[in-house]
Parts: structure tokens; sequence; C-alpha cells
């Protein structure tokens, strides 16, 4: 559906975009990137170097890329969706085939310096294809299961292609982007009840055939999971990561040890301290008050882009502001379950705060397309 | 395609209602994830709090200083040495193997030191210190520090180790320091920390381990912050320990060396005594051995040449060996006899050579027999029949209450190792360990000190001291701990007559000094230093009545392990007892011509506290034995050995 059938009475132009900016957002964005600074130079021992250093190079970077995607007209980013979705099929596909393997089987191609994971970019430009998708049918039509199924296939081409890398957390964030977009368009519950159905039935059979030779998870898979359900049972091997985490967690207490005052991330008894465990940090140092006001902070990031796409009469902005937001909230809402041992533990970054180059970037490309829908919403 | 303003209204609404549902679903875990996080830090903040304190800091044991040996006067028997090992780290070094071989080149290293250094290279963390080459000498250590910059990875560092500066004369008092093994703690209910530490030494046998705890100290402690794979980021906090306390024995490290010097490669065992206050002056056994070569890891040439030797050099005779005390053990039977009122102090008996008892005839040693004796010639020329008859009289039970009085058949506990008890055997023992009836016959032969009686050097000694000083001395092997004095225990009296005691000491001078005495030849002609003992030989085999008939064969004829047990007991001086001395000589032949001479030697020596003086002997037998002194390797006053040079 083309902007023109709004009457569009007003859209910002030239640096005039500036002003029309959602800046709520980019101040949170800001700030959430920066709590991630200082926990990477506290984490190094108070050197920017190691890690610190590399991550503000990133965010600016990524910042650059956000605001020259937010000033290009969101129409433009709507017609690009499908070439987008493409992209990330074939770079999945390289991977798949020409990729290098490090760090519990995540995949990624070398891109001019820093690595790229598609899986991270696929994220987005599923939502694009979604909105898109659902921006151009007929609302009628949107219940309809050969309609359906157009949407379904498409999130399963990524999905199953990033399990076979295999890195099943993010096939599953995938798989959930992909169900989340098609029930804010509207589709049946009838369809996500069934859905629901065949989830408890296949869970059910994965843990009934464990052991035999038709098991449908990996061994380590499995592992992790026992893991998870019991993690004082192998304190040293598997839950170890789990433990420890819990301990750095809890010895913050209300207030925290204090900045670079930290002992288990210090002292190497954190694992991945700097990537996916970095909130273990973060609550070592600041305590429950400081890990209370980062929720906060990523509360009041969902609220803005919600407020955003509910004022969006544009359908494709709407979706793509939900979508993103959605994912976001997937990042954070796993990671933070599995840091603080309510999830299995799964190799999801914690948004902005996170040591990477990818997660970083795709993140910050997203909100740019954000802000794109919100500068050139119709009015 | 165009679309109405109420359907995209409619949808519009949808997706509203459905995104505030999803928020909702949001913030739902949100308020979980905020509920988590404040059961984490808030709840159960002080338990993880404990559990990071608990990961972050390790606690390391500083090991003490053992404490110091050292005689009477404060000579040192047992002290520390710095010793020099070399130590290899992975980390610093990089290539373990190239940095190995060159080491090799520098100092000499065996293809075993090179393999196990290697090996536990591989093992361990990489900041690990491994030590490739242990006790190592000044000189390597500096080519070790010189060729530094084309080591990389290499230093040397410094320990402490157990050292006996009087190696062969302490060996069987001392005994020994040696790892930790597992059979030692299995023994200990609650092992000190210490003995986890790897390669901590502690006393095996002898003082240094019955003195164990006295000597260890207590642990110092450092409390460090490691980080997840061990390694020491800092010092936190550092208490030092409390070192060992310090021992002084109640030996004379001169007499000592004289005495071993003296019974050189004999089988033998000396013990000298105080006899007033109990204080052990010398105990010797010889053959000894270095202990030193067990604090290194004695070699297993070396140990085979300890087990195979006849002569048994790691077996402690003075407390372990336990001997027929022979004619010596004749006092207790007199004392006996005299208790019981069998025999008056100045009765005469005859000896024919012989004495029938129930159809046996149990021979004297002299055969043709000592005429009219009574009790000091008795004792003086050791007339068997005499005990003999007195035995008959008395029973063995009453010999036997008597014995243990003087120390015989009891365990003194001094802190040396494997202590025998002996044996001074009554009836109920007999029906007890030999299930069978106790015969006269049993008596007749304990009553000389043979048959079932077995003593130890330390209780012969003990005994002596007893008769001597007409109380219960007991032996006492430690002077003073930490520089304190321990107080000598109460010493009753023994409950014997003054005059029964008085005429065995007769007796016993007699013995020496008395024209027929049996050790006449071992006199001391030094009025002031004047002294009184007693002669045993105690058979290892049964003479039957055909050899007898035949002629006894002498000692000299005999291989050496049938030969008889040579003993001597003795105190000086007479007149006021200072010293009491005991002597084995094993398969040494006759008291009086193998023990005694070394037993006059030794109680000289104790009295004079060094070499036993000239004038002190007969003249006829000065020049002898200014030439056997001479002969003998005695140590400088530094602890140290003649060289062979000047021997």
């Amino acid at each position: 559906m083309s902007f023109l059938e709004y009457r569009v009475k007003f859209v910002p132009s030239g640096l005039r975009k500036v002003l029309y900016m959602n800046w709520p957002l980019v101040v949170l964005v800001t700030a959430v990137s920066a709590v991630g600074f200082l926990t990477l130079y506290s984490i190094a021992g108070g050197r920017m170097e190691v890690w610190a250093g590399r991550q503000m190079k990133v965010f600016g970077l990524g910042a650059a890329i956000m605001f020259f995607i937010a000033f290009v007209p969101i129409w433009f980013w709507r017609n690009m969706s499908l070439l987008a979705y493409l992209v990330s099929i074939i770079l999945l596909l390289i991977v798949e085939f020409f990729g290098t393997i490090g760090m519990g089987a995540q995949r990624w191609i070398e891109f001019g310096g820093f690595r790229l994971q598609p899986s991270e970019l696929m994220k987005v430009t599923l939502v694009m294809m979604l909105a898109a998708y659902y921006d151009w049918l007929d609302v009628r039509k949107v219940s309809n299961p050969l309609w359906v199924a157009v949407p379904v296939i498409l999130t399963l081409i990524p999905t199953v292609l990033v399990l076979m890398q295999p890195n099943l957390g993010t096939a599953l964030i995938i798989l959930m982007i992909g169900g989340a977009v098609m029930l804010l368009a509207g589709v049946s519950w009838w369809y996500f009840a069934a859905v629901l159905l065949i989830v408890v039935g296949a869970v059910t059979s994965v843990f009934t055939t464990r052991g035999t030779d038709w098991q449908f998870l990996h061994d380590y898979q499995y592992r992790r999971i026992d893991t998870f359900l019991d993690p004082t049972a192998d304190p040293l091997g598997a839950g170890y990561n789990i433990i420890q985490a819990q301990i750095a967690l809890g010895s913050g207490g209300w207030n925290g040890k204090g900045f670079m005052q930290g002992t288990q991330s210090r002292l190497n008894f954190l694992p991945e301290k700097e990537t996916d465990f970095i909130f273990t940090t973060l609550g070592e140092e600041f305590g429950f008050v400081g890990v209370f006001s980062l929720l906060i902070l990523y509360g009041l990031i969902l609220v803005f882009c919600f407020v955003s796409a509910l004022q969006n009469k544009d359908r494709f902005s709407t979706l793509l502001i939900l979508g993103i937001a959605v994912n976001f909230f997937l990042y954070l809402a796993i990671n933070l379950s599995m840091v603080m041992g309510l999830a299995p533990v799964v190799g999801v970054p914690l948004p902005f705060l996170s040591y990477g180059g990818s997660a970083m970037l795709v993140l910050l490309i997203a909100f740019g397309l954000i802000q794109s829908a919100h500068i050139h919403r119709p009015r | 395609m165009r679309r109405s303003p109420k359907e995209t209204e409619d949808s519009a609404r949808q997706v509203h209602r459905r995104s505030l549902l999803l928020g909702g679903a949001m913030t739902a875990m949100f308020a979980v994830l905020g509920a988590r996080m404040r059961y984490l830090s808030v709840e159960q903040g002080d338990q993880f709090k404990l559990l990071a304190e608990e990961n972050r800091i390790s606690i390391r044991l500083l090991p003490p200083t053992r404490g110091l040996i050292q005689d009477r006067n404060g000579k040192l028997l047992a002290g520390n040495e710095q010793n020099y090992r070399v130590v290899i780290t992975r980390e610093d070094a990089g290539d373990v193997n190239a940095v190995l071989s060159k080491l090799a080149h520098v100092i000499p290293l065996t293809e075993d030191d090179l393999e196990r250094a290697t090996k536990e290279v591989k093992r361990n963390s990489p900041f690990a210190p491994i030590t490739v080459a242990d006790r190592v000498t000044w000189e390597d250590l500096s080519k070790v520090a010189l060729n530094a910059p084309s080591l990389p990875g290499v230093s040397p560092e410094v320990g402490l180790s157990r050292v006996y500066p009087r190696d062969v004369d302490f060996a069987h008092i001392l005994g020994y320091v040696g790892p930790v093994s597992e059979k030692d703690l299995a023994g200990i209910e609650a092992p000190d920390p210490l003995l986890t530490i790897p390669k901590f030494q502690i006393g095996k046998i002898g003082v240094e381990r019955w003195m164990e705890d006295t000597l260890r100290g207590r642990a110092g402690t450092k409390r460090i912050e490691v980080n997840a794979v061990g390694r020491v980021m800092r010092e936190l906090e550092r208490q030092e320990g409390t070192p060992g306390a310090d021992i002084r024995l109640t030996i004379n490290a001169d007499v000592q060396n004289f005495v071993q010097a003296r019974l050189g490669d004999e089988a033998a065992s000396a013990v000298v005594m105080d006899v007033q206050t109990g204080d052990i002056i010398a105990i010797v056994s010889a053959p000894s051995f270095d202990p030193n070569l067990f604090v290194r890891g004695i070699s297993h040439a070396d140990y085979n040449q300890l087990t195979e030797n006849d002569h048994r050099p790691l077996a402690n005779k003075t407390v372990q060996g336990l001997y027929p005390p022979g004619s010596t053990f004749k006092m207790i039977t007199a004392l006996a006899g005299l208790k019981e009122g069998v025999i008056a102090v100045d009765k005469h008996e005859s000896c024919p050579g012989y004495l029938e008892v129930a159809d046996r005839r149990f021979h004297c040693w002299k055969r043709s027999g000592h005429g009219k004796v009574n009790l000091e010639r008795a004792l003086s020329e050791s007339c068997d029949v005499f005990f003999y008859e007195i035995a008959q009289k008395v029973g063995i039970d009453k010999i036997a209450e008597m014995g243990r009085r003087l120390g015989l058949g009891v365990r003194h506990d001094i802190p040396m190792s494997a202590i025998a008890e002996g044996i001074m055997p009554n009836k109920a023992w007999k029906s007890e360990r030999h299930k069978a009836e106790w015969r006269i016959g049993d008596t007749i032969n304990a009553s000389i000190g043979q048959g079932y009686v077995l003593t130890s050097p330390l209780q012969l000694a003990v005994m002596t001291a007893r008769i001597a000083t007409g109380r219960e001395i007991k032996p006492r092997l430690v002077h003073a701990i930490d520089g304190k004095v321990v107080p000598i225990e109460d010493q009753e009296s023994l409950g014997i007559d003054a005059i029964a005691l008085s005429k065995v000491r007769a007796g016993m001078y007699s013995v020496i000094n008395a024209e027929r005495g049996t050790a006449k030849s071992s006199r001391i002609v030094d009025e002031a230093l004047k002294w009184a003992g007693k002669t045993g030989t105690s058979q290892v085999r049964n003479i039957s009545a055909a050899e007898r008939a035949r002629g006894v064969i002498a000692n000299e004829q005999l291989p050496w392990d049938r030969r008889d047990h040579a003993l001597f007991v003795g105190f000086a001086p007479y007149d006021n007892p200072r010293y009491a001395v005991s002597v084995v000589v094993e398969h040494g032949g006759g008291g009086s011509t193998a023990a005694a001479p070394i037993a006059r030697d030794v109680i000289l020596s104790a009295l004079s506290e060094g070499l036993p003086p000239l004038s002190a002997y007969p003249s006829s037998q000065r020049n002898r034995i200014a030439s056997m002194l001479e002969k003998l390797p005695l140590r400088d006053a530094d602890g140290a050995l003649p060289s062979p040079s000047r021997s």
C-alpha cells in the first residue's frame, strides 16, 4: 500500500528530519550502550583498549548507520524488504558452506574488518519482510490458510538454516519473531492454539525419545536442559556457568560491590563475562539497584517503541516497529532468564551491553528503521 | 489496490489490541525478571556473597621451621639447612624441552630428572614452578644464575631441609624425617592441615617421630586472592606460623660420640645414665647408619646394604634388642632372697660345681665348684649354684616381682622407637604364653638370667641405677623443651632394705676390685672413681650333656652368631654413685673380656665428659689404652669427623 494513499500533509525534509526523530529513544539507546561501555571497562580491570574502546567504535559506526537509515524515507525501506530478506537468506547459505565456526557453533563471515553474523541480520530483515507482506496483503485474507502458509514458509526457511548451524537459541528467536508479527497482523487465534498444541506434543516426544536412536536433539542439547533443571548436579562442568553467574548476581546484594570491585568477573570466575554474561558483572558491581535501573531503561525503550508504533497509521511501519520491539524484548528476556537461572544457557547477547560487533550493528540498523518510520509517519 | 477507510481502521484497531496484549505479556516477563533479581540479590544476597568470597580467597599454609634438637650442652644434633633447588615455570619458559636440554649442559642432570620434570610440567598449571633439580650445590646454583638470560623460566629457589650434623652418632636416638605417607595420615584422626602439603617432612622414627608435635610448630597462613584457574593475583594477608620448639636432650654429644666410636663395628649397645636424675647421657647402638641418607631419599643399593648386614645397623639395640641378662641378673635373685629372708647376708653356701634339682643336674660355670661362698663372693666370682639355691627357696614369682621393681620386664617410656618391654617371667606368664606349667628348672635358669628372661640394655642400665641408689630412677631423654627444663619425676624409694642393697653393691664392688673378681682387669685405679659392676655371659645355644662331657667348645671356635652375648652392668663412683652403665656385645664371648673393658671406658668418658683420663687405668694397661684411644675416629668440636689421612 502506497504511502500516498494517506493524505500526507507534511513530511520533513533535509536536515529538519533531525528535529522529528524520536529523541527519547536515541537517548535511551545511548544510555544503555554507555552502561555497557562502563561495564566492559570494569571487566577489563580499568582498561579501555580491551573491550570498551572497540565497543565504542562499533557504537559510533552503528549510530552513523542508524542516522543514515532514519533519514531515508520508510517507503524506500519497505520496497527494499524483499531484497533485504533474500540477501539475508543468501548470506545464511554462504556461511552455511563457507563460514567460520567458533564459540559454540555461531557462524560468521569476515566483513571489512569485523565479523558479521547473518543470523543476527536475519532477525531484522524477517520482520521487514513480514511487515511488508501484511502491508501488501488484503486484510480480509489474513487468516486464510493459503495466505497464512506464505509467512510461515518465510519464517521457516531462515529458522531451518540457523538451526543447521547449529544455533538453537537464534533459531527459536527467529521462529518467535515470525509468530509475533503474524499474531500482531491479526492471524486467527486458532492457528496459534494449534501450533501451541503441536509444540507441547513435540516437547513431550523430544523428551520421551531421549536415549533412543531416533532422539530429536543432540546429546549436548539434552545436557544443557539437564543442567538448567539442576545446575548443582555438575558444579564444575556444565553447571559451572550458571552457578558462577548466580553467585555474581547474588553477591552484589542491594547496592553492589561498587564500580570495578566485582571479584567474580575480574578474577575470571565468570564465563563469557564480556559477552553473554555481561549482566552478571553489572549485578555484582551495582547490585539490585543497578540492575533494576537497567530494567527500567529497557522497559522505557519498549514503551517508546510501542507508543511510536501505535501512533503510526501506516501498517508497514506499525508492524515493523512492533516486530523490532519484540525482537529486542526476546533478546533481553532470554538473556536475562538464562543469566538468572530461569532458562537454559543459549547463546543470546544482551542488547546494547554485550561485547560484539554484529549484534550492536544490527540493533542500531533496526532502531534506524524505527526512526525512519517515526520521522516519515503519515500526519 | 485501494482499501476502504473502515477496513484500515479495523485492522489498525486489531493491531492495537494485539500489541497491547503482547505488551502485557512483556510487562509480566519484566515483573518475573525483577522478582528473580530481587530474590537473588536481596534475599539470597548474603549467602551468595559468602560463596563469592570463598571463590576468591584461597588460604595457603606457610610451613613453620622445625624445632632444633640439641644435646644437653646445646650442641646441635638436628638442624635445618638451606637447600637450593632449580625450578622451571612453563609459561615463562616457552619451549620447555629446549630450555631443559640447555639446562642439562649447565648443571648435571640425569635422563630421569629430565623425563620426570617434563612430565610434571605437562601435568601442572603453566604458572606452577616445577622442581627440576633438588639439593643443588652452591656452585651449580651460581652457574644457573649466571646463565639466567639464556634459560627463560628457570629460577633458583631456597628451601629448608633437615640435616643431622652428627649423622651416625644420633641415628638411633633422633631417627629421621621423611615425607608424609598415606600410612602416617591413616593413624591420625584430624590431621594437621600442614600434613597435606606435598612433600612435607615429618618425623618417621625416634625423637623426631615421638616429639613430632613439639618439633613441628604451627603453620602460618597467607590469604591470597586467586582467579578461576588458581593463579595467585595478590597476597591479602599474612600470618606467620609458630616455629617448632627446640628440644634439648639429656645426651652429652661428646660422650655419645666417644661411645659410638668405642663400640665401632661390633654389634653392640651401651647405655649410660645419671643415677640421680635418670638422665641418659649416652645411648648407643652399633653399628649405626647415616640418617641424612633417609632424608635425602636413600638409594636401593644403600638400603639393601643396611638391611642385609648381619650386625643389623637399622635395629636400635639399646631399647629394641632383647637379651638374656645372664649373670647380670644375679643381683635381682640376691635381693629377692635377702628380702624373703632365705639367705642371711653373711651365710655361706657350698658350691660343688652343680646342683641336683628334680633329677636334673644344673651346672655352675666353674665345673670344679667355688667351695664355700657367701653373697659377696658369689657375686664377685659369679657362682651360679649359690643363686640356684636362693631361687629354689624363693620361687620365681618373688624373683619376678623384684625384677619388675628394678625395671626389668617394664616398658620405659622415652621418646624412641620400637621400645621393647622384655620378659620378666612368672608362673602366670608361662601358663598364659606357653600354656604350660612352670617348672623348677625354669626357676633355676631364670635365677642366673637365662631361660625365659629377656631384657634390653636400657632396662639393665635402669636396674643398675636403681641398685646404686635404692630409688625408683626413671630414664629421661628430654632435658628441656623450648628452654624450659622438663621436671624430673618423683623418685620413690624402692622399699628395699638398705643393708641388703649395700651388700649387693659390695658384691658388685668385689666383681671388679676383689682378687678373684670376674672383671678384675677392668678396675679403675683412681680412688675417687672406683667402681662396681657385674659381668654377664648369656648363652644363645643350649649346651647338651654330651657336649659338656666332651668339654664345652670355646667361643672363639664357634661361628660369630653362635657365640655367647657379653654383658656388663656397673656404676661409678662406688662411694657416691653418679653414673650407671650397661653394655651388651652381641656374640662378644665373655662379659669380663668383651663387655667390661668397654663399660669402663664408657663410664670414664661419662665421668670426665669426654675422653677417659688415662690416669684412671691401671698403669700396666695405660699404653694399650692410649693407643686404642688414639685410633678412635672422634669428632672435633664442630661435630666433624677426622679426615682419613689423619687417622
